[in-house]
């Protein structure tokens, strides 16, 4: 589309954790969030599982738009393509990490296949595309969004641990309580907004 | 779900399991686009044709779909009905095309549609899957045309670009920003479930 000014890798990267984060201002990847922030260590593992997908996503992805599909003329596939791409990668990393270390598999292995449905990781896939992001800032993007959607599931896992001792009323219990304080969380984000202007 | 009646599926899909409050399913794609209600309106038809079609496809081929790779081919049978979907939007609705940005794209991995071709699809009969898929998706919509119908007249005191709201009235900046989406849809969950439980409870006692 039109061509966005070029903006420094750094400031992305920093935009995507706090200004922009993928989870709380584009509402991408809440399904596994809410599913799996029950506890810290599920939290912490899913996060790290989706950024290093995300990194490796962004940067597959891209060199296949650029390189295979526009030579080609074959954009409207993209869709297909980018999933497919993404359910390789994830498909790929499994395989390797139950290879080189079974206590990384057990920590992040087991989060792997609930990544191919993440909107979060198609959803940066689309962000870049539509964007038009150079390779660098499509990592500093991917890298950026991974690490925000890390550090917001770790708030949530945190807060719903006190949550979970609270007396919370009986239709608000459970979904409901979390939405608000992913909504809170989302307002406090903002706070943000005045450090980096992106977009 | 024993019996597959098409009023069970109907009522079930979209009040007791409705797949945003009662499973929160699905959201990802959908509260972005819910501050402008015409966008909300060709965002969740599409969603809900998209799930009918996929289940309906899913079901036809059941059969012939080895167990381990069937979550890839139902992927990919979502993604080939959201690329038709994407095209028609942006031939005849360009802007609203333009609007909807990624979130078009994103409707395969609405964990509803995935959700409904593995729950449902795959062990049942065509029609009823698809009549199955079409009523998750109006549940889903039911609920997001609220929230969207709340962000805009809120937010910009319009309603579909039509000015509601008196011109004294103050837009609700909050209601144009992410979090007003977060604590809407927590009340509706609220309300919904507050219903349900009440309705339970009048039923055992």
């Amino acid at each position: 589309m039109n061509s966005a000014p070029i903006i420094a890798p750094l400031t992305l990267l920093f935009a995507s954790i706090f200004t922009s984060n993928i989870l709380l201002a584009n509402f991408l990847g809440m399904c596994s969030f809410i599913a799996i922030s029950k506890d810290m260590d599920s939290a912490n593992g899913l996060g790290m599982a989706v950024t290093v997908v995300l990194v490796l996503t962004a940067a597959i992805n891209w060199v296949v738009l650029h390189f295979i599909l526009v030579p080609l003329g074959l954009e409207f596939l993209q869709y297909i393509v980018f999933i497919m791409v993404i359910a390789a990668v994830v498909q790929i990393l499994e395989m390797v990490i139950d290879r080189v270390s079974q206590s990384l598999y057990m920590a992040l292995g087991i989060f792997l296949p609930l990544i191919t449905v993440n909107c979060a990781v198609l959803g940066v896939v689309l962000f870049m595309q539509i964007r038009n992001y150079a390779f660098v800032q499509a990592l500093a993007f991917g890298l950026g969004s991974g690490l925000g959607w890390w550090l917001a599931i770790m708030l949530l896992a945190a807060m719903r641990r006190k949550i979970d001792k609270a007396p919370v009323p009986a239709g608000l219990q459970g979904p409901g309580i979390t939405m608000i304080t992913i909504g809170m969380m989302a307002m406090a984000f903002i706070g943000f907004s005045g450090m980096l202007k992106v977009q | 779900m024993s019996d597959h009646k098409p009023a069970t599926v109907l009522r079930e899909n979209v009040w007791t399991s409705n797949p945003i409050f009662m499973q929160v399913l699905g959201i990802c794609s959908a509260l972005a686009v819910t501050n402008l209600l015409i966008n909300t309106v060709i965002m969740t038809v599409g969603v809900t044709l998209v799930t009918g079609f996929s289940s309906l496809t899913v079901s036809l081929i059941k059969k012939w779909i080895p167990r381990k790779v069937r979550m890839i081919i139902q992927t990919l049978i979502i993604a080939f009905y959201v690329i038709i979907v994407d095209l028609v939007l942006r031939a005849y609705m360009p802007d609203v095309s333009k609007n909807l940005g990624p979130y078009v794209g994103l409707i395969i991995t609405n964990c509803i549609i995935m959700g409904r071709a593995e729950a449902f699809a795959q062990s049942n009969a065509p029609i009823i899957s698809f009549w199955d898929g079409i009523t998750s998706g109006l549940g889903y919509m039911g609920v997001l045309l609220v929230v969207a119908v709340i962000r805009e007249l809120l937010g910009f005191g319009t309603l579909l670009g039509y000015q509601i709201m008196p011109a004294s009235f103050l837009p609700w900046t909050i209601m144009v920003m992410a979090p007003s989406a977060f604590f809407i849809l927590a009340f509706i969950i609220w309300i919904g479930k507050t219903i349900q439980f009440r309705q339970t409870k009048g039923a055992t006692a």
